[in-house]
């Protein structure tokens, strides 16, 4: 099992084209859209998550960029030491896609769907326990 | 109707009825002043929120042959030795000489009460009664005469809500504030607050027993900036910058769960205190401050850039919401302090009661409720 983040550069021809479902549907992968900036007449972007078999994931990866598709892969996430967390809060004053926020109880939650790793949480913090993961 | 007394006669039997500052609102609308005033003996408080003015003194004991120490440095921290020969002050925001705005006097003060070895190096001029010049050498909380907490300013009753009215992003003690009013955030913990449970100090004064850091310590002054006379709302609760406290505790008794360093990107050093005060409830009246509400709570709106002057207030309900309507667009707020540790001490100071560990005070002496807070006039020198 894979997950793979990735940001996809869809040129014009393609934007009006179901290239996903055919992808979606040869590869046997889910496709989670977690961001996108396109509209049907123009280049545009998707943020997505792929995941299924490792080699299922990597052959739709392969076929989409022979297509004249491009991604760009993330391979880093932000990780925070949960036991060491006070949930002051200070990070959702910065974090952009509201992917830290506090919950009814007060706590801290993260959810790394909607994380864009700007990494602006990681000096916010004053604890200092948010990190880059690679 | 009550007196301090007679609730702690209750707690020694075990007899005493204790809630929490939160749990007395729902038990205050069902059953009225009155009656929850009969019922409940004790509400306790709490609050775990950055606050600046904080310190420890320590006397390291003496040395053979001994030394009047001038200058001090903990972890390359420098402390205030202008006391007796082995007294220092080491205070929360002081930064570290060699690693800047990353380490500093909060770090220090975490460390020990950690229970951690700190490097203590002191240097002199050498006097007739006091001839060594240097040392160099590591002490931690049980090797030292006397550590103890004493903060100047802590548990402001109000604090006004941050924000920035500049092109620019601003990083403060407020945190990191957006461009173009693109955040706000706030520092409280609101309904679970102590000062804002007692708007008028009828019960918290000099000498009162608290919960600090995870020890029980003392109410010991009016704290730095006590300003009493900020404007109130209807329920008595001041409306921005009001009382503070000046509280002490011995620092081998405290957690690190409870003393925190915090470093503000590019400002400073903080530490988050852990502060719980029980409330005697006397009377009805008491029992009515104690079931105020974060939305009968109002606090100010500061542009922290200083450019613009703010007319705008907000309830604690709406900040903590997540988003507030600020000149007719949503905007993200963000809280400082932790509300769910302020919660868990209000929490344990409950069970310290409700096990007999912890027993109530009645002020030696009531805090001011005159006082003025000057502004430093930049006055021609002659």
């Amino acid at each position: 099992m894979k997950k793979a983040r990735v940001k996809l550069y869809f040129p014009r021809e393609w934007v009006s084209k179901p290239l996903m479902s055919e992808v979606i549907q040869r590869y046997g992968i889910t496709f989670n859209i977690l961001h996108a900036d396109i509209t049907y007449d123009s280049a545009g972007t998707i943020i997505a998550e792929f995941s299924g078999d490792d080699s299922a994931v990597n052959g739709a990866l392969d076929y989409i960029d022979s297509l004249g598709v491009s991604y760009k892969l993330y391979n880093k996430s932000i990780i925070r030491k949960e036991d060491e967390c006070i949930d002051c809060g200070a990070c959702t004053a910065v974090c952009p896609s509201e992917a830290l926020t506090m919950d009814e109880n007060n706590k801290l939650q993260f959810d790394k769907e909607k994380c864009l790793v700007c990494e602006l949480c990681i000096k916010a913090c004053p604890l200092g326990i948010i990190s880059i993961e690679f | 109707m009550k007196t301090v007394a007679e609730i702690n006669e209750k707690i020694k039997s075990g007899k005493a009825v204790v809630v929490t500052a939160e749990e007395i609102i729902g038990i205050a609308e069902e059953k009225g002043y009155e009656e929850a005033a009969e019922m409940i003996d004790v509400v306790t408080t709490g609050t775990f929120g950055p606050m600046c003015s904080s310190g420890v003194f320590i006397n390291f004991g003496h040395t053979s042959p001994p030394i009047k120490m001038q200058t001090v440095t903990l972890n390359d921290v420098p402390a205030y030795a202008g006391l007796a020969a082995v007294d220092a002050y080491i205070g929360a925001t002081e930064l570290s000489q060699s690693r800047g705005m990353e380490y500093g006097g909060g770090h220090v003060i975490e460390e020990l009460v950690a229970g951690r070895d700190v490097e203590l190096k002191a240097k002199a001029h050498g006097t007739d009664c006091y001839p060594r010049k240097e040392v160099e050498t590591t002490i931690n909380k049980d090797n030292v005469n006397q550590i103890y907490m004493y903060n100047p300013r802590n548990a402001y009753q109000n604090y006004p809500a941050a924000t920035n009215s500049t092109e620019k992003t601003i990083y403060t003690y407020m945190g990191t504030l957006l461009p173009k009013f693109g955040n706000i955030t706030y520092s409280t913990a609101g309904e679970l607050s102590p000062l804002l449970n007692d708007p008028y100090y009828r019960t918290i004064g000099l000498g009162t027993r608290i919960f600090l850091g995870g020890a029980q310590g003392y109410v010991s002054w009016q704290g730095t900036q006590h300003n009493p006379e900020q404007k109130r709302g209807e329920n008595g609760v001041p409306m921005s910058l009001s009382g503070t406290l000046a509280v002490t505790g011995d620092l081998r008794d405290m957690s690190d769960r409870y003393v925190k360093a915090a470093v503000y990107d590019k400002y400073g050093i903080s530490l988050f205190v852990g502060i719980g005060i029980p409330i005697p409830i006397l009377d009805a009246e008491m029992l009515k401050f104690t079931a105020v509400k974060n939305s009968e709570i109002v606090t100010a709106l500061a542009d922290k850039s200083g450019k613009e002057k703010m007319t705008e207030s907000f309830t604690y309900e709406q900040l903590q919401s997540g988003s507030v309507e600020f000149r007719g667009n949503r905007v993200k707020t963000a809280p400082l302090s932790s509300i769910s540790r302020a919660r868990e001490i209000a929490e344990l100071l409950k069970e310290w009661i409700e096990k007999g560990e912890f027993l109530l005070t009645e002020p030696v002496a009531a805090l001011p409720l005159e006082n003025k807070v000057n502004k430093l006039d930049i006055r021609e020198m002659k």
